[in-house]
Order: C-alpha cells, then structure tokens, then sequence
C-alpha cells in the first residue's frame, strides 16, 4: 500500500485572451487599471442585464478544442452554477454542465518512463471568471474585504483530464504541453497574472480522493502534489486512512490544508441558463485552421536544425523561447544553430529562470553576436556565461546595454592565444609550484593533470580554451622530463 | 431626442403607481407626448425601479430595459413605475411591499397581478397605455380583472433585456391600454430583436387590426370551461365566442390534455429560476446594504430575510428544493417534460385551428384578501399558464361583465401570430362598441 500507485487528474483553468468579457462588451484588459473600472451592467450582474456570448471567446474554445483531438458536441449548453460568495455578481456563475463545448480528446507528453504518453481529456468547457475579493488584512482576521469586479466575465476555458497522470512530475509536464498548445493556439497569456488556475484529484492507488483547490501556479502544481503524495502515503504509513476531502494549497507554505468542511456541502443545482439559447458549433470545427503546433514545431527543429530531441523538446516547450531560437539562428547566423539549441536551452533558460526574467527581454540579434563569439573562439564557454550574466544584468537593471564584443573588451576576456609567453609563464609557474603534482602525474595518477590544468585556468581567470591548455601542460611536463 | 416634458401629476386612488415623475420629459415620434406607466420591474434609467420589493428600495438603474429605450425613442413619456406583486409573484397585486393597489372597477377587489398596477392605471383613465410583463398571466390577468387589454407577446418577439428577472424561459414584456388598437400600436414599437437578448428574434411587428376575421377557425377548449371555472364566466365567454362566429370565425371543440400537469409544471419551472434569478440579492451591490461588521454569509441571511415578503421567500424555498441534488429529477426535469407535452400540445391543436379561445380567468377579481392561503390563490392561474409554458402569443380583451366585474376574453394564438389574436380581439371589441 505504501508504494500504491500515485493517480493525479487535473482541471485546468485558462483565461482565454480575447479582447472582450465572454457575455459583454468590457475589454479585458484590466490588470493595470484601478478596482471595478471595466464593468458594465451585465458583468455586474445589475438586474434585468442579460449574458450575449462573446463569438471570439467560442471560437477560441474550439481552437483548443481541435488542436487537443476533442470532439465538439453537436449541441452544447450552458448552466447556470448557483452559490453565494461575495464576488460572484450574479450569485450564480455561468458554465457548462452536462452539456459541455467539447469531449474526449488527448495531450501527448513525455512520460516519467521516457516514453510518448497519451493523458487522456475528458472534456473542455466554456465559463465566466468570477470577480475578486481584497481583503484587509487576511482573509480571516481581516476587518473588511472589498470586491473587484474587473475580473468578473473574463473567459475561461476549463480543461479536465482523466486520472492518467501517475506523478507530480508528469502533472507538471501536463501543464507545460496544455500551456505550450494553448500560446501557439494564440489564445491564452500565461504571462498574464491569474491566467491559469488548477484544480488537481490525487490519490493513491486502494485509497480515497482527494481535491486540491485553486493551485495558481506552474510550480504550485507539482509541489502540492508532491505534498500530498508525502501526506497521504505518511497516513497510510501510520495505518490512518486518506479522508475523501477538499484541500487548498498554501503557495507561501507550500502545503496543502484540509477545507472547512462546509465548504463540500455546496449543492450547486445546476439548471440550463434560459437566458443563452443552446450551442450549435458543431460546423465551424471544420473550418478552423491550426497553427503549427509544439510537436510538430519540436520535429522541424530536429530535421531542419538538426536539434537534439531534448533540445528540440526545450526550446518549443514555450512558444516565446521557440521564437527567440529561430529570430537567433536567421540570416547570416543560420550556422550556430547547434551553438544557439545548446546555449538557450542550456544556458540561457537557467540564467532566466534565475533571474525571474522572460526570454522577451533578450534581443535575439545581441544573443546572436555573443554566440559568435563563441563560435569563432575569441571567448570560452566560460567567459561566454560571464558575458551572458552581464548583459543580463544591465538588461534588468535598466542600465546602458553594452554589445558583447564590448563586455569582452571592458573585461578582458578575450581568449588567450594558445603561444602565449605569459601563458607559458603561467604553465611553468604551476608546474615549479606543484611538485608534489607533477610527480603524481609521472606516477600514472591522470586527476594530477586535471589539478594542474585547474590552476593554470584559475591564474587566467577562465581565458584559456581549456582543451588548448591540456596540451600546453602536457606537453610542459613533458618537456621538463 | 426628449426636447419637452408632460406634467403628470394624478390623482391616484388606487395606488396604481409605485412613483410618478411630475415632469415627464418626451421626444417625438410615434408617441410623441404620450404618457406611458412602465411596471416597476422594468429597468428605466434614472428611475427608481424596485420590483415592488424592499430589497431593491433606492436602487436607480443605470441603464434603460430595451423596451424603455424604444417607447422613449417613439416620443412617449415615462410617466412612473406601476405597483406590482413583489418580482411579478402573484395574482392580485397584494404581495408588493409598498401596499395592495385597487381595482378601479371596484376599490373593494383587486386589480389582478402581477400587473396590477399597470391595469389599474389604464382602467382609471391615468395614462392611455401601459407596459406590463407576463411570466404566468401578468398580463392577461389584471387586463380581464380590470377590464382592459393586453397582449401576451410570443417568447422572444419582445426584448426581456431590462426586465428583471423572476423566470426566464416564460417571462416577456408586454403591451396594456384601454383599446385593442393602443395594445397593437404599442406593440409595433416595442417589438424586434435586440443583440443584448439573444433569446429575441427578429420579428418586428408592423400592424394595423383587421377585423375581418371571416373562415378563422377557433379551437375551445373543453378544459377551460370545466371545473374550476366561474359558470358564469363560461356563459360569458361563450356568448363572446358566439359572437365572433357571427363575424364568419367557425369554432371547434377540441382538448388540451397536458393542462393537468401545467400548473404544477408552471410552479416548478419559475420557482426554480427565480431561486437562482433572485439569489443576486444580497446587500453589496446595490439596495439596502449588508451589515458589514458581520460576516458575510450571516449579513446575507439578514438583508434577504428582511427584504424579501414571505410569498417571494417561499418562492425561493420552492424553486431551491426543485433544484436541489437528488429532486432535480424528480421535480425539474419532470416539469420540462410536462412543459413539453403542453407544447406539443399546442402545435397539434394549431395544425387545425387558427386561433384558441377561453375565459382569461376563471373567476371576476377577488376581494382584497380573500385569497389568503397560497394554493387557491395559484390555482386562479391555471388558464393562462399553458400560454407561458408554450411561448405562444395571447391577449384578454374584455368580453362583459358578471356581477359588475369585467370579464376577459382569451385568444391564444400560434407562435410568432400576435398579428392574428390581435385581430380577433379587435373584430370582437369593434363588434361590441356601442
């Protein structure tokens, strides 16, 4: 029972990124502007305003639909959802219920066992965003909360998969494919803050279910579960029993915590909406034409730029790094794709990553000089990832954004030239210095070079080509034989 | 566009009017300077509008109902907000949180519901015409109680964006006056579609009556002379309907089977949507706030125990049983088959005759207060219901009297065939001016 299997389903929340609310015309370009500035009547639900569907969002929903194999439903519907909460203007939220847009359908990943995985959908459904409360203080111990209705009617869609995902990681890897699809589709920003909201079902194999509630991030995702992965198994461990319960996950803390258990007794009682006639969609499906898409984009970038798989996997992950690589290797710089695959991916996504910076902020024709450097032996791999930290770091700091030729020039990173005197210098410096080295090298012990080529790159501070000074040192100790 | 004002300052004795607005401003057009009462659950900007319901006092829409919009862009005047049975719940006008109003025809009865208050304006000579709204026989009711016309439009023919919901899928936006012209004329105006309702449908309504009504083949049915109705009532509309044979209609008898379940049907259906239409009541947004140092599920309990009147919270109740996990079978969706069958209903009676007519109501208008349990009082519904369930056009036009009280003449008709009831009511009413 300990080591029953993990069995994850996920229901994915994206906002669709159109340019008006799902039944009004309220633009949804909200995030800089002051509370409760794009409302109408109808996404406030004043009495007697009635929901229009917005055809984009529709439409939008169906891309996604096609592009994940579903099949739209000849006759779809919404429903009303019914719940008080203070930022619910209508005290019911307009979704799909029994009838949703679209069903069945799969997203491909990469399997913990290496291996293509079909992690199957069950349905994809169109809804309204609730608004937001600020609360004063917490939410708890606060004295007030305000509501923010900017964000009530923002369209969603609502991805559910099947329990096919067997651990956090592949839960993760799930989101990163639906993200991935969803950008190329170019109808979702998951740049956007709140754009994405996860609900996730975990149990282990034998045991009850448990739901974890409102998960808002990428990471968020996959830390949960391994929560509760670790949770669960600890109860099972002990003998207690995993209780069927809602649990919401505390980003800061990184746990999971069980909901008051009101909160379960919700009874929702769907009905039909009566106020939107029931959805035949059925044949825009047909003319819907599909940008390509991440698999098809990872398999170009392996035959046309002859991207390892990984690679390839790495770069078209994110529509935006996909981008970045090909504005890099265009034109005149069409020979370092090798060079540019292994430093974005590698490299470039860590010092990101890092930095909490978007690969927009880079200027893919900068990077490009850089990789030239590189590429033409003027700098090492090393003082390549200096200079790369640099530029990053005047980009971030707003400061004056130098080329990296004049990063190279200001610090003095040029490569060292392989017959250089002060080099040699060098060499026989650290050969004099070591003895108890040198010796071990003629003794047959090899890690006394790797020693030795280490300090000579310490005293040139990374210049020299560390393939170029193995044999300068080899050749040195042989020489003083 | 509104240039000139009407001074509107009557004399209203039967409490007909929730407000009046003194100074009505108009435009011109169609109805130019013609003062209308709009009911109080049709949002008119700038104007109080309440549903007759203490949960909404001093709420001021900010936007016109579409309906609104048309009349004021005809000319007409927006001379107040007519009383009404809470959210349009009733029969009789009694349930509104501001007092009953009272039947002009006689100050001791009701006017009917739930547009009572749009009746009694017209019957008392207040304004020329009305608009009212009809979720089960709002319309057609107070209109035969008060012995004036209105007009049930077919669902969709009218704009609902503005009304304020109590059921959705009955609901509509209707036109009261004094005359079957008025009713037709108001109706040219309001009717058409509207991109804010996607419910509506394109299908203005450009007509002026006919009352040539010759070869109209009228179905009667035998339900709505049985039990349950007033004999008295019958012998009235029956004399109506032989008079409109003598204008060359030919009547056939015929069955309504399905009306056994319709009122049962009825109740389900618009106490479930209204449990849903009506839970955005709730203190944040507008009417009578929350009490904000409670928490927020606790100060909700208090606005809507205190806003609400106990005919609209046992509404409520009902409609959220219906709905509720584990009855929705039970009662929901049982009642949407029944709606479907009075439907079919219809569309098989239809395929022989042009129109159906019966008694509007059936009883005269009751005293205030004689209707004091629940039930009776939704039994008095169950003539005009089936028109609702089916979305089907209808109009009362007033066909005599039984002791002293008007009584309503009710002509169904097929969907999108207002033209053709408003015809028949027009011949009847021409026939019998004296």
């Amino acid at each position: 029972m300990i080591d029953a299997e993990v069995i994850v389903g996920l229901e994915v929340h994206c906002q669709l990124d159109t340019k008006s609310k799902l039944f009004c015309g309220c633009s949804t370009d909200y995030r800089d502007s002051g509370p409760n500035t794009h409302v109408c009547p109808i996404c406030l639900g004043l009495p007697g305003t009635m929901p229009a569907l917005n055809r984009k969002a529709i439409e939008y929903a169906m891309k996604v639909a096609k592009a994940l194999n579903c099949s739209v439903i000849e006759e779809s519907e919404f429903a009303r959802k019914n719940y008080f909460y203070p930022d619910l203007d209508k005290a019911f939220q307009i979704t799909q219920y029994d009838k949703p847009l679209a069903s069945g359908g799969h997203v491909e990943i990469e399997g913990d066992d290496c291996r293509e995985r079909k992690i199957r959908l069950t349905r994809i459904h169109v809804e309204e965003d609730p608004g937001r409360l600020v609360h004063m203080g917490n939410a708890e111990r606060g004295r007030y909360s305000l509501v923010d209705y900017n964000r009530a009617g923002i369209p969603l869609i609502e991805i559910v998969s099947e329990p096919d995902l067997r651990s956090p990681k592949e839960a993760r890897k799930f989101l990163n494919k639906l993200r991935a699809t969803l950008e190329y589709l170019g109808v979702f920003d998951s740049e956007k803050e709140g754009s994405l909201r996860v609900d996730a079902n975990i149990s282990l194999k034998g045991s009850e279910r448990v739901e974890i509630k409102n998960i808002s991030s990428y990471k968020g995702v996959e830390k949960a579960l391994t929560f509760e992965v670790t949770r669960q198994r600890n109860l099972i461990r002990r003998g207690l029993p995993v209780e069927r319960e809602t649990r919401h996950y505390l980003e800061a803390r990184g746990i999971t915590q069980s909901a008051r258990s009101k909160e379960m007794e919700n009874d929702y009682r769907y009905f039909p909406e009566p106020d939107l006639r029931p959805l035949r969609v059925q044949s825009w499906v047909s003319g819907i034409v599909l940008p390509e898409l991440p698999d098809a984009r990872r398999e170009r970038f392996v035959a046309q730029y002859s991207c390892s798989l990984n690679h390839a996997r790495t770069l078209t992950g994110e529509l935006r790094m996909a981008n970045f690589f090909e504005g890099v290797v265009t034109g005149e710089r069409k020979d370092l794709c090798g060079l540019a695959a292994t430093w974005i991916a590698d490299t470039l996504a860590g010092e990101l990553n890092y930095r909490d910076m978007g690969i927009d902020a880079v200027d893919p024709h900068r990077f490009g000089s850089l990789l030239r450097l590189l590429k033409s032996g003027t700098i090492t791999d090393k003082s390549g990832v200096e200079v790369l930290r640099v530029m990053l770091d005047e980009q971030m700091k707003g400061e004056k954004i130098e080329t990296p030729e004049d990063i190279v020039g200001r610090l003095n990173l040029a490569k060292t030239a392989g017959d250089d005197s002060a080099l040699m210098k060098s060499v026989a410096e650290v050969l004099r210095d070591n003895q108890k080295a040198v010796e071990d090298y003629r003794a047959g012990k090899n890690g006394a070079l790797n020693f030795l080529v280490g300090q000579v790159m310490k005293k040139t501070r990374g210049r020299a080509d560390p393939g170029e000074l193995n044999r300068m040192v080899v050749s040195a100790l042989k020489g003083s034989e | 566009m509104e240039s000139r004002t009407i001074c509107f300052e009557p004399d209203d004795r039967y409490n007909a009017f929730l407000r009046t607005c003194p100074t009505a401003p108009h435009g011109e057009g169609q109805l130019a300077g013609v003062a209308i009462a709009v009911k109080d659950n049709i949002s008119t900007r700038g104007i109080e509008t309440t549903c007759a319901s203490r949960i909404l006092k001093g709420y001021v829409p900010p936007y016109d109902a579409h309906a609104v919009s048309l009349i004021r862009d005809a000319g007409a005047a927006i001379a107040g907000k007519t009383n009404m049975d809470e959210f349009g719940m009733g029969t009789s006008t009694e349930n509104s949180a501001f007092g009953p109003t009272l039947n002009p025809c006689d100050p001791s009865r009701v006017p009917g519901g739930s547009s009572g208050g749009s009746a009694a304006a017209v019957a008392a000579g207040m304004v020329p015409m009305a608009l009212g709204t009809d979720t089960g026989g709002s319309i057609r009711c107070p209109a035969a109680f008060c012995g004036i016309v209105g007009l049930k439009p077919t669902y969709g023919r009218v704009s609902r964006y503005g009304l304020i919901a109590y059921a959705n899928s009955l609901e509509t936006i209707g036109p009261m006056a004094q005359n079957v012209a008025d009713v037709s004329l108001l109706m040219s105006v309001i009717a058409g579609p509207d991109r804010k309702d996607t419910t509506s449908y394109d299908r203005p309504y450009n007509h002026t009556p006919d009352s040539d009504i010759n070869g109209v083949k009228i179905g009667i049915p035998k339900e709505y002379f049985g039990k349950g109705v007033d004999p008295a009532i019958a012998e009235s509309v029956n004399r109506a309907i032989g008079r409109l044979e003598e204008l060359g209609a030919v009547s056939v008898p015929c069955s309504i089977p399905s009306m056994e379940y319709a009122l049962a049907a009825y109740y389900v259906i618009c106490t479930s949507e209204a449990s849903s239409n009506l839970a955005r009541f709730d203190g944040v947004r507008y009417g009578p706030a929350a009490d904000t140092k409670k928490s927020w599920h606790a100060a909700y309990q208090d606005v809507r125990k205190e806003g609400f009147g106990p005919e609209v919270r046992r509404r409520i109740m009902l409609g959220t049983f219906a709905l509720s996990a584990g009855y929705y079978g039970k009662y929901y969706a049982k009642a949407q088959v029944a709606r479907e069958n009075v439907r079919k209903d219809f569309t098989r009676l239809f395929a022989d005759v042009d129109v159906i007519c019966g008694p509007t109501m059936p009883t005269i208008a009751f005293k205030l207060k004689e209707k004091s349990d629940p039930l009776s009082m939704y039994l008095s519904d169950i003539l005009t219901v089936p028109v609702n369930l089916a979305g089907i056009p209808a109009i009362s036009v007033p066909c005599g009297k039984v002791q002293g009280m008007p009584v309503g003449l009710q002509i169904m008709g097929r969907p999108f065939e207002d033209e053709r009831v408003v015809d028949v009511a027009y011949a009847y009413e021409q026939a019998v001016k004296v």
